[in-house]
């Protein structure tokens, strides 16, 4: 078997709860953690409410599943690309997202963001690069 | 959203539930048109916006939140519902 390690992109482009992507999406990538490859996830359209803090689904019956991106960072997926037009044509920033985290175990355990801002054209670029991309 | 006010005539009620809720928020280009939509009543879904973290002071002015109890009274005031997925 192939040693190899590619580079997979999982692209989430939907709203939470609204309809089950978003789930099965974060389902799949806890699952493919486990193969050790160079794993980033981007959020672009209606995918950025994904990440939008202070999720509270008691009242429509429905699992919160939002804590578990806090998880992300203890499976070796620390490259999470948030794009800037999607936010901007939602009114939303940063500070409306849930701050993400992972300690670097390069970097002497520092606690570092995973959430990066990337604009549309540098997100093309990033999509360039991947070798597989899941969407959505 | 853009499809379902181009049907909304004067006097009729539209109310974003699910991800509807998203068509709610201020600052958007959607909520400039809820703004010019004169005569048609717009509510949103409390329960909905909680779910997806959205803040009741992000909503714009002039869209009522609403509960399931007046979800249930607004499907009963209005004779033709349409569900606008």
């Amino acid at each position: 078997m192939s040693e190899q390690i590619k580079k997979f992109m999982y692209l989430n482009r939907r709203a939470p709860y609204g309809t089950i992507y978003a789930w099965e999406s974060l389902e799949v990538v806890l699952i493919g953690a486990a193969f050790d490859q160079d794993v980033s996830l981007a959020f672009l359209d209606d995918g950025v409410y994904q990440l939008v803090k202070g999720q509270d689904t008691a009242e429509v019956d429905m699992k919160n599943f939002s804590p578990t991106y806090q998880a992300l960072g203890d499976y070796d997926v620390t490259k999470l690309f948030v794009e800037k037009e999607s936010l901007e044509e939602r009114g939303l920033t940063l500070d409306d997202l849930m701050p993400l985290t992972y300690e670097d175990e390069d970097d002497d355990w520092a606690e570092k963001d995973s959430i990066k801002v990337v604009s549309r054209a540098e997100l093309a670029d990033i999509m360039e690069e991947q070798d597989v991309m899941f969407s959505f | 959203m853009d499809s379902c006010l181009g049907y909304a005539k004067q006097g009729s009620a539209v109310l974003m539930y699910e991800d509807g809720i998203y068509g709610a928020i201020k600052g958007t280009a959607i909520a400039d048109k809820i703004a010019a939509a004169s005569g048609v009543s717009f509510y949103v879904l409390g329960p909905d916006l909680k779910a997806r973290g959205v803040a009741e002071d992000k909503v714009v002015d002039g869209i009522e939140i609403v509960d399931y109890a007046k979800f249930v009274a607004l499907s009963a005031e209005n004779d033709k519902v349409q569900a606008w997925v």
